[in-house]
């Protein structure tokens, strides 16, 4: 009798992941538990370390474009702005007016497409399944404006060091405009499925609440922060881009729960949705291309075959890089839909970086998981690995 | 064609054949099971990387895998085919295989993406360059992320694989 108490007693250990049908990537969490509460969660990261930080010393600072798309792979328009503008400050550029709006409106499409993605995700795992469907099909909408945009749907690098790539054409910002007609009846839509179906309040409501202080000394970001009532954006409070031409709203959320979170990325959708719109409507006229750029960015294919200049232009860039880059550091932050994205970039004068530091949400985010998860039930660690928002490409760069 | 009027017997392709009259078709046992494996390809649901993303779109509404008889799985016992979605790190390839090895056989194995494929441009330290390398795959799809288009060829280019087997229900192969 004895002995059957004793073993029943003792805690199990749980080990969730790294494959596992509702952990968003490879994360992997071994959870003890005694009956159903979690008393210890402890997650393990590093299943998709690629060494981009170190891959990137041996690029030019053009060429490590394309790996900071694979980071954040749901949002990688915001992830090439936050490393374009950190290599714009290391080498005083600015982007010209038109394509600082570009960028803030497809900065705000990103934050849809992810935010979506999150929705559907988060909600599938909790048992909504038709949520999923519904968010995937206006996601599907936006991929395929940015690939009338660049031809690419996922994995863009549109973005390029002081400006964009090319223009937007007519046809994408009508379908655009179109899109933010519609997109905000969608929004409701979504919340007429899960605002207030029961068994979604109370898988989310009460659940993984942390207070605004703990938030900040894990040093949380993003939505995740906003929900416990801390308001930071980085939008606001450091503008970049054009965001400080824009209006719009920073939703807070009360109670720092699941719930209030979910609350916040949906008011996010609308605002997001309103920043484009805005965008849109003020789009001025102009270069798209820093005029002290080009020295960062290909020339255009046709001129480097026809012009000697050109080519030899073309060729010292890709072999070298440019070649005036200063000596010195620079750390630059930006609001992306998961949180704080930041790169901290240290250059010794050659054409690449000598360290590029990534500091990245998802990463922070889910040392604060043990702190969301313990105490708390087991079916709960689910709702709570959603409520974070993570991507492990980011999180083990 | 009315069957039941034929003369003979009738070929309608390789392998099938029909009987007039007596309404009977004859048919190879690998063709009969070649056939059913074909049209329910149940995916091990497990996503690396980026790629993973696009995996998932073209699950859910907008391309649709269920119409293929697609479906995915939570489990690798219920699964026979794995696709490889992403970046494999040396970390995680131990755990692919072991995914692999806990499903049934047969199983096919679908490389999605040129991370699967060759690694890409993560030539570094910690990507494993392809992961052809320690699984046996039967079908690659390039791109980066391939398109949700390209994803539904590789489904195809596999069932077309799938037809041409012979003998694999068999233990005496
Ligand atoms: S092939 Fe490209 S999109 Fe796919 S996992 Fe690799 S880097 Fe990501």
């Amino acid at each position: 009798m004895e002995q059957i108490k004793e073993r029943h007693e003792r805690e199990l250990v749980l080990n969730l992941g790294p494959q596992h049908p509702s952990t968003h990537g490879v994360l992997r969490l071994k959870i003890e538990v005694e009956g159903e509460t979690v008393i210890k969660c402890t997650p393990y990261v590093g299943y998709l370390h690629r060494g981009t930080e170190k891959l990137a010393e041996g690029m030019t600072y053009l060429q490590a474009l394309p790996l900071t798309d694979r980071l954040d792979y749901v949002s990688s328009m915001t992830n090439n702005i936050g490393y374009c503008l950190a290599v714009e400050k290391l080498f005083g550029i600015e982007a010209p007016i038109r394509a600082k709006y570009i960028r803030t409106m497809i900065a705000e499409m990103t934050r849809i497409s992810s935010h979506l993605l999150w929705l559907g995700t988060h909600a599938l795992d909790l048992g909504a399944m038709t949520v999923f469907l519904y968010a995937f099909r206006e996601r599907e909408w936006i991929l395929d404006l940015f690939e009338t945009l660049c031809g690419a749907r996922l994995t863009v690098s549109y973005p390029r060091i002081g400006g964009v790539r090319n223009d937007v054409s007519q046809e994408f910002i009508d379908s655009l405009y179109e899109f933010t007609n519609i997109f905000p009846s969608k929004v409701g839509e979504y919340e007429t499925l899960i605002d207030k179906n029961r068994i979604w309040l109370m898988r989310t409501k009460g659940v993984g609440v942390i207070s605004a202080e703990e938030a900040i000394n894990w040093s949380l970001s993003g939505a995740t922060l906003r929900g416990c009532g801390v308001n930071y954006d980085i939008r606001k409070k450091h503008p970049y881009d054009a965001y400080d031409l824009v209006e719009f709203d920073v939703p807070i959320g009360l109670n720092g729960d699941v719930y209030d979170r979910y609350l916040c990325r949906m008011e996010e959708l609308r605002q997001s949705n309103r920043i484009i719109r805005q965008c849109i409507e003020k789009l001025p006229k102009g270069a798209i291309l820093a005029p002290d750029a080009p020295k960062f960015t290909l020339p255009p294919k046709d001129k480097v075959l026809d012009n000697m200049e050109t080519l030899i232009h073309h060729f010292t860039l890709i072999t070298k890089g440019p070649m005036t880059a200063p000596k010195g550091e620079v750390y630059c932050c930006t609001e992306v839909p998961k949180g704080e994205l930041g790169f901290y970039m240290v250059s010794d004068g050659t054409g690449k970086p000598y360290r590029m530091r990534i500091r990245s949400p998802s990463f922070v985010h889910v040392s604060a998981l043990p702190a969301l998860c313990e105490g708390g039930m087991i079916a709960d660690v689910i709702a709570n690995i959603g409520t974070i928002d993570v991507v492990l490409g980011e999180c083990d760069r | 064609m009315i069957l039941d009027k034929l003369p003979s017997v009738v070929e309608l392709e390789e392998g099938i054949k029909v009987i007039p009259g007596a309404s009977t078709i004859i048919a190879t046992v690998d063709k009969l099971i070649n056939w059913g494996r074909a049209s329910s390809i149940w995916p091990v649901t497990f996503g690396l990387a980026c790629c993973a993303i696009e995996m998932m779109t073209t699950g859910s509404s907008h391309y649709d895998l269920d119409r293929l008889g697609i479906i995915f799985r939570g489990s690798p016992r219920q699964a026979d085919c794995m696709i490889v979605a992403g970046t494999v790190t040396k970390k995680m390839a131990p755990v692919v295989r072991k995914i692999y090895d806990q499903m049934p056989e047969p199983r096919y194995v679908m490389a999605m993406g040129s991370c699967a494929c060759t690694g890409n441009v993560y030539r570094s330290y910690s990507v494993v360059q392809g992961c052809d390398s320690f699984l046996p795959v039967d079908v690659y799809i390039p791109g980066c992320p391939p398109r949700p288009e390209a994803l539904l060829g590789g489904f195809v280019k596999l069932q077309e694989k799938m037809m041409k087997e012979s003998w694999r229900w068999s233990p005496i192969r």
